[in-house]
């Protein structure tokens, strides 16, 4: 059993703060990504739960034991660095022995286990190579190797696929969620990712300049983002967001373009409110060309002029002009389309976002 | 001709311009080497012949046999130097690379206070000409009864060592990515483990190469070594090379001898080493 709680964890150097005092609780066996742009404190929080990096204040209890001051080898976990971080001076088979021979295991002990691991990453092979032998996909099997034989209570994965290439790095996002459904340890994930997160985890933290923004399940964060950051930084492509001044039951956006405002925020905002306004690309498109997830409920057309076009074969982007800017639309089962063509679009406004400017908080209630 | 062959003989011509280059630039470096143990092989006469006798005429072992055959027969102490030389130049080596290890380690590690302007310090340092403090190191040397020891200038060539180890050990230290001493602490290791297992074995050419100019820099130094050693208890084989001048004759022959008596263990001792001064060790540690 290993739950990780962390209560108003800090972390300063200096006057400056880099994680301001977060609270999360992590259940047993879960997969959690940390997500956020560089510099946001995911980082730091993971090395700081793996005990490389001293806390500033607060406290971290891993199975319900706080270990706030103990050393990385008492916290029984593993980790996987983003540099693979495998030792260059052993083989394969001794860089997944390291850490049994450190803690003194029998031979036949140590040499069960490493089978067990390799078995389990196609390793087999390679056992008598040295990491220089590898490739970047196999270095980076033998570091979760590594973390598997010591059978930790919980895995800290820090980006650990991005230096992978793009091909590689699908690939092994699929070995990662297999891996977790063998292993059943619980797993914290960091990475700048917002796909890997989504595909992967269970339950999404995105942070913030030190900050926990929102956490939820991946479902949770893409339909009902908390904040603007959120609603802009998961889903690929983003978010549309536009700011906009309430006008009798209207938007009005900065280029005099008005849109009718969303049902389910008639109750939330009055006159003379200055919002955000966010609609995911999934929820504009071409009428006739695509699925409303909101069941067609509340659906506004417009007439908009087109301005570039991505095909992608099964689907294309369609990038519309919007209030001066380029609102980004997802065509299913395209037709050609020239730029400058003006084309119908269909607003899924039951799908709408709206966030307060100031706060950039949710007006949902 | 065509374009290709022309550029091809460009390139053969190229190639021998290099090696012709190459020759030259050795024979510049070595000549002084060969020098010496052609004149340890010939008469004094020949060696001051003007004009210079290339080819030896004769070749005799002579200054070899007289140098080991005890004093009055027109020996030195050799035997005597040697192992002087061999414990003050290995002694301060070990001393000069196990502060460097730890110096270097903190340098390339921790941040701490002051720590550019103690490294600049200790640069510094460097800039001082060993000679220029062989009269204080003198008068202080004997005030502390430790003038003509061992001890003394084991001393003296730790100091001047240390700067130079430490910067050397730092730079080594510093291309061992740190993620591999933290991989080695999650894998269940004290600090102090993973430096052992991990760190030092990765920076180790590097120690050695410290150690082998640590080493040679004892080995070869005469200007301190001169002042601070008198008796044969303490003299190390470069002063010993004072022996063979007196007050009106320098004996050339011997001297060159003795020269290449020096030379052989500290070329043995760099041969054997040099095998282990493989660098990129660390590739394949991590992405890059």
């Amino acid at each position: 059993m290993a739950t990780v709680s962390l209560s108003k964890l800090t972390k300063r150097y200096g006057n400056i703060g880099i994680v301001h005092g977060i609270d999360l609780d992590i259940a047993d066996r879960e997969f959690i990504a940390l997500v956020g742009p560089s510099g946001c404190g995911k980082s730091t929080t993971l090395r700081m739960i793996a005990g490389l990096e001293e806390i500033s204040a607060g406290s971290i209890e891993i199975g319900g034991r706080v270990v706030n001051d103990l050393p990385p080898r008492s916290r029984n976990i593993s980790m996987v660095f983003q540099s693979y971080a495998l030792y260059p001076h052993m083989t394969v088979r001794e860089n997944l022995g390291f850490s049994l021979k450190i803690a003194g295991a029998a031979k036949e002990d140590m040499e069960r286990r490493v089978a067990e691991a390799s078995a389990i990453l196609g390793l087999d092979t390679l056992l008598d190579r040295r990491p220089s032998q590898l490739s970047g996909g196999q270095r980076q099997r033998v570091a979760m190797g590594r973390a598997i034989v010591r059978d930790p209570d919980v895995f800290l994965f820090d980006e650990p696929l991005s230096n992978l290439d793009a091909k590689l790095r699908t690939q092994m996002r699929t070995e990662i969620k297999k891996l977790h459904a063998k292993v059943q340890s619980t797993v914290i994930y960091v990475t700048h990712d917002q796909v890997e997160a989504m595909t992967l985890a269970d339950r999404i933290v995105i942070m913030r300049d030190g900050h926990i923004e929102q956490v939820g399940t991946p479902d949770e964060v893409f339909r009902r983002p908390a904040t603007r950051f959120v609603a802009g930084f998961i889903g690929s492509p983003p978010m549309n967001l536009h700011e906009a001044t309430i006008d009798d039951g209207q938007m009005v956006f900065a280029s005099g373009e008005r849109l009718p405002l969303p049902g389910q925020f008639k109750a939330n905002v009055a006159t003379g409110d200055k919002v955000v306004f966010g609609l995911r690309p999934d929820d504009i498109y071409p009428t006739g060309h695509g699925i409303s997830s909101g069941g067609a409920a509340d659906v506004h057309q417009i007439e908009l002029p087109i301005t570039v076009t991505e095909p992608l074969g099964n689907e294309t982007l369609v990038f519309v002009e919007f209030n001066r800017e380029d609102w980004v639309t997802r065509m299913l089962n395209p037709r050609p389309l020239r730029p400058g063509e003006r084309i119908a679009m269909s607003l899924d406004m039951s799908q709408a976002h709206l966030f307060a400017t100031e706060t950039g908080k949710t007006l949902r209630s | 001709m065509d374009e290709n062959s022309s550029a091809r003989l460009k390139r053969r011509l190229l190639s021998v311009v290099y090696r012709i280059g190459l020759f030259l630039a050795m024979l510049t470096i070595c000549l002084p080497g060969l020098w010496i143990v052609i004149s340890s092989l010939r008469p004094t006469v020949e060696i001051m012949a003007k004009p210079p006798v290339w080819i030896p005429q004769e070749i005799s072992f002579d200054a070899y046999v007289s140098m080991f055959s005890g004093i009055g027969k027109g020996g030195i102490p050799v035997i005597e130097y040697f192992r002087n030389s061999l414990i003050i130049s290995v002694t301060s080596t070990v001393i000069a690379v196990a502060i460097g290890m730890a110096g270097g380690y903190a340098f390339a590690r921790y941040r701490f206070r002051g720590k550019s302007s103690v490294f600049l310090g200790l640069m510094l340092t460097r800039t001082v000409p060993g000679i220029a403090l062989s009269l204080p190191l003198f008068f202080l040397y004997v005030r502390l009864g430790i003038i003509d020891t061992h001890f003394g200038l084991i001393l003296a060539y730790v100091a001047l060592n240390v700067p130079f180890t430490i910067w050397l050990i730092d730079g080594f230290f510093r291309q061992v990515p740190k993620d591999l001493a933290e991989a080695a602490q999650i894998d269940g290791c004290t600090r102090w483990q993973a430096f052992w297992q991990v760190e030092f074995p990765l920076a180790g050419p590097g120690i050695a190469s410290a150690a082998i100019f640590a080493f040679l820099t004892c080995w070869n130094e005469f200007a301190l070594a001169s002042q601070l050693t008198r008796s044969v208890s303490a003299k190390t084989l470069p002063v010993g090379l004072l022996d063979y001048t007196a007050e009106f004759t320098i004996d050339w022959r011997g001297m060159c001898a003795l020269a290449v008596v020096m030379i052989i263990p500290a070329l043995t001792l760099t041969y054997i080493v040099q095998k282990h001064l493989v660098g990129g060790l660390t590739s394949g540690a991590v992405k890059g």
